[in-house]
């Protein structure tokens, strides 16, 4: 009672998430035993059925496990360790998928609806990498410089948009759809020219970024894991205080729940969308930063793979909160690291994991799907999502 | 129809809300519900109506038990129930706002309106309605707007109506409609509960009276118990509902407004060329039927209309051309028309709302840097200055009762020291304990050597403050006059009579 708008994220808060959660492996489980070749030739005979779709399904969540989070067959003697290798791989993949979500939520809570997390991330990749394999400065000042670069471009990237659509009343929506594509033929065309291209390639890829602009690894040289998961946190920690301490958080959540009576307590409406577009862009960047200085090195035009549209997804699962979009991220990142193991040791697809993200989003926003089969009465199911649709 | 409620209970957390409370309407009545702003009006009829779910109670129609567990229900059951907020499409017809949702379809699909539309004819002459089916929702005045949700009740057959606080929105002109339609309505044997914060059309159209006090029901009274009555047995202490009003010395102007005209985005004006000024210690209020420029006027002090022209001057600074904040700061206070569209956002905790014009100042904020625990401090204060009925400040708006929402919006705006106040339609939705408290306050400004403009369409509250009153008609002030006029002047000239 003695606290403003903070809640850590409360069971409450979590029950849809995590049941969403617990539904999307339920059908995630039948279909992998519908879709195993295996199982199928016991469809006569409803015991060995189920016994060989349970041994099914058994293996491949436990592969999905294995290969995020701990497996014991990678420990050596010499090193035990080795084992958690999967963990440092789903935070290596976490860490750019937090900043790409905290881009949205951030958004989101203002009332935007930010699709470009895409855009502002290959922004950020960009001037990250151009910054990481051209200059040659001291290391620490290198890296600084390349995350700044990035900040600023995403920045930039994202600001535009609001600019857009306070200036002109254009949809963000419609805006930064536009931007994504702009961003990625940007991205193509810079790849072939000489300053990009890698020097003895004719594939479009960049010269690996220097040793000196990389993210210190934090485990040592065996595994991926790198300062960018303490960056993401780190930013998790500042989208909360700049939303539930700061004015401009203030600000950012009155225009995002009522437009009007923010307008009318003398809040500028248009500053707002700008500067929340501006600070959402550059988190995004952030995000590409960590993504090539962290752990590709390199730019291709495949460079920010899905990291802007998962980001979408992780901010709805994380109910707009910070907090909420850094554990939506980290079970991306473990379902993303751990697909891969699944395909290659089971005979489950990959695309398994796909069909379980997609679910996941599904009941969240469909929570009265939740609620009856889990029998809830009075499940909290308003939230934080501000955003309005076409007509905001 | 009867109607009867036993036992209704339901909590929200620690608050009881409604403490099993027991109502009979009887057959063909109109029976009021009067209760101070939280009472526990609006969450009783909603259970009547199944927006919420009681914690325990039974609801009986003509004697026989009711499960009532969404607005459907209470519909199959004879109940109907009017919002303040209208549930119509503004796009749509009366006709096609009336179907909606029990859509018929004819050839391909095709919308059949045929049956719907002689319906709506025929219960609107029955009662005197005077609604055309085919007309537009968003071309009507908010009293017709109104007759469409009662027509769409009735032809749903209704047999008990409920209306909850449905003259709040009204003119005075319209007010005297709705109360002949309810008359009509009960005449051919339609019951109706009727809650209102307006005694005199408690006197005027209820049959019997149920006293609500912090949940509970605390007894009757009679229609023909006196306004002074039954205001004391609501608010349970002596109320005086004329403000007592001090003559006393008028100073130099404080807001001039020079050849003032706003237009629509089409360009089209709305207030033509208007002049004024408002002094040191006056009030001057701006009364007309709704929707002849005083809105617009209003939200123009604080330059929230876009196409102005013309001059307003605050304190010697010239307001057009102001940010809103700008003109803010300058030292007006502002209180919307409606808490709903602009005074409120209903997401955020009344704490950040009674800050949300001055959360970036000290001490609410050091820097970009706010301090919750001063403005959770200050929002306590406020809730016991203003008898805002809550239960913790750190809840979201939306929890609150009508009238208690607008006690928010009133102690934001007159807990700031300015020099001019502008107040649209102040005391819209207060029970008479908070009107009472709310016009000594607007005195005090006055007192003070405060400038107050005020708007309001309550012919009484703007003959108990107003030191003088400019009315409008049509975009234009048709005359200035002395607070001395009586009510039919008054009605007369916002009809748009000048009488020379
Ligand atoms: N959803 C809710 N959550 C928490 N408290 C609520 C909720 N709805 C109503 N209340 C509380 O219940 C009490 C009764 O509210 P209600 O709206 O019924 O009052 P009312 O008599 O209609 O008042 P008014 O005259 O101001 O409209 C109030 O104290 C209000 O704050
Ligand atoms: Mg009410």
């Amino acid at each position: 009672m003695r606290k403003l708008n903070f809640k850590l994220p409360s069971f409450r808060a979590l029950k849809l998430p995590g049941l969403s959660f617990l539904l999307a492996m339920f059908f995630g489980a039948l279909l992998i035993a519908f879709s195993d070749s295996t199982v199928l030739k016991h469809i006569g005979h409803p015991i060995d059925f189920i016994k060989a779709g349970g041994v099914a399904v058994w293996q491949s969540y436990l592969a999905l496990f294995q290969g995020s989070i701990y497996n014991p067959s990678l420990a050596t003697p010499h090193d035990s360790l080795l084992a958690w290798y999967p963990l440092s791989e789903t935070l290596v993949s976490a860490a750019p998928l937090i900043l790409a979500g905290l881009s949205v939520a951030l958004a989101f809570r203002a009332g935007l609806f930010n699709i470009g997390a895409q855009g502002q991330f290959i922004f950020g990749s960009i001037a990250a990498s151009y910054v990481g394999f051209h200059f040659h400065l001291p290391i620490g000042i290198h890296v600084i410089l390349s995350v700044l670069a990035a900040i600023v471009a995403g920045g930039i990237w994202g600001g535009l948009v609001g600019l857009l659509k306070a200036r002109t009343g254009a949809h963000e929506v419609i805006v930064t759809i536009m931007l994504n594509y702009v961003a990625l033929y940007f991205l193509m065309w810079l790849l072939g020219t000489t300053t990009f291209l890698r020097p003895g390639r004719k594939d479009p890829i960049s010269p690996d970024v220097l040793p000196s602009s990389r993210m210190p690894l934090l485990a040592g040289n065996n595994y991926r894991v790198n300062f960018g998961i303490f960056i993401a946190l780190a930013a998790a920690v500042f989208v909360w205080w700049l939303l539930s301490r700061s004015t401009w958080g203030f600000r950012f959540r009155a225009v995002g729940a009522n437009t009007a009576a923010a307008k009318t307590a003398g809040i500028s409406v248009p500053f707002v969308m700008t500067s929340v577009m501006a600070i959402s862009g550059a988190l995004a960047g952030l995000g590409g930063a960590v993504h090539v200085l962290g752990s590709d090195f390199s730019l291709t035009s495949g460079t920010a793979g899905n990291f802007g549209f998962d980001a979408i997804t992780v901010a709805l699962l994380g109910r707009a909160r910070p907090m909420g979009t850094v554990f939506a991220s980290l079970l991306f990142g473990a379902l993303r690291a751990g697909g891969g193991t699944m395909q290659a040791n089971t005979n489950t697809p990959i695309d398994i994991v796909l069909v379980i993200q997609a679910l996941v989003v599904l009941f969240i926003a469909a929570p009265s799907v939740v609620k009856w089969v889990f029998r809830l009465k009075n499940l909290k199911t308003t939230g934080e999502l501000a955003a309005k649709g076409w007509n905001g | 129809m009867s109607l009867e409620l036993r036992g209704i209970t339901k909590s929200f957390g620690a608050l009881v809300a409604n403490d099993s409370i027991d109502l009979k309407v009887e057959n063909g009545e109109i029976h009021a519900i009067l209760g101070e702003n939280g009472a526990g009006k609006s969450t009783l009829m909603n259970i009547v109506y199944g927006l919420v779910a009681p914690d325990s109670g039974e609801i009986l129609v003509d004697g026989i038990h009711k499960t009532i567990k969404e607005p459907r229900d209470a519909l199959a059951s004879g109940i109907g129930m009017v919002h303040q907020h209208f549930m119509l499409v503004p796009v749509f017809t009366v006709a096609e706002n009336i179907v909606l949702g029990h859509e018929k379809s004819g050839f391909a699909g095709r919308l059949e309106l045929g049956d719907a539309r002689a319906r709506i004819k025929e219960v609107s002459d029955q009662f005197g309605f005077d609604v055309n089916p085919d007309d537009l929702i968003e071309g009507l005045p908010v009293g017709v707007q109104q007759r469409v949700e009662i027509i769409r009740a009735l032809i749903y057959d209704a047999k008990v109506l409920i209306l909850d606080e449905p003259t709040a929105v009204l003119t005075p002109q319209e007010t005297d409609d709705l109360l002949k339609i309810m008359r009509e309505l009960k005449s051919q044997g339609t019951s109706i509960i009727f809650i209102t914060h307006k005694l005199r059309e408690v006197k005027a159209v209820a049959d019997r009276i149920t006293i609500i006090r912090r949940g509970k029901v605390v007894g009757n009274a009679s229609p023909t118990d006196s306004q002074d009555e039954l205001a004391s047995l609501m608010v349970g202490r002596q109320v005086e509902l004329v403000p007592e009003k001090f003559s006393h010395v008028i100073g130099d102007p404080v807001l001039t407004v020079k050849e003032l005209t706003i237009r629509d985005i089409t360009g089209r004006a709305l207030v033509t060329n208007i002049n004024f000024e408002v002094r040191a210690g006056e009030i001057l209020a701006i009364a007309g039927v709704q929707g002849n420029g005083q809105s617009e006027v209003a939200r123009a002090m604080v330059n929230l209309e876009e196409y102005v022209e013309g001059s307003i001057i605050v304190d010697g600074a010239q307001v057009i051309g102001m940010s809103v904040r700008e003109a803010l700061h300058a030292g007006i206070a502002f209180v919307p028309e409606s808490r709903e569209y602009d005074g409120l956002i209903a997401s955020m905790s009344i704490a950040e709302n009674l800050i949300l014009d001055v959360h970036d100042r000290p001490p609410y904020a050091h820097g970009i840097q706010m301090s919750p625990t001063v403005v959770l401090a200050e929002a306590e204060k406020r809730k016991v200055e203003f008898d805002i009925r809550l239960q913790s400040v750190s809840d979201p708006i939306s929890s609150l009762s009508g009238g208690n929402k607008q006690k928010v919006v009133l102690a934001r705006e007159l807990s700031r020291p300015v020099k001019l106040l502008v107040a649209s339609q102040p005391t819209r939705g207060l029970d008479v304990g908070s009107i009472e408290f709310v016009h000594k306050r607007i005195l005090e400004e006055r007192d003070a050597g405060r400038a107050v403009l005020l708007f309001s369409t309550e012919l009484d509250e703007v003959l108990a403050l107003a030191d003088r009153i400019a009315v409008m008609y049509r975009g234009e002030i048709l005359a200035i006059v002395p607070s001395g006029v009586t009510a039919q002047e008054l009605g007369l000239l916002m009809a748009g009579v000048v009488n020379a």
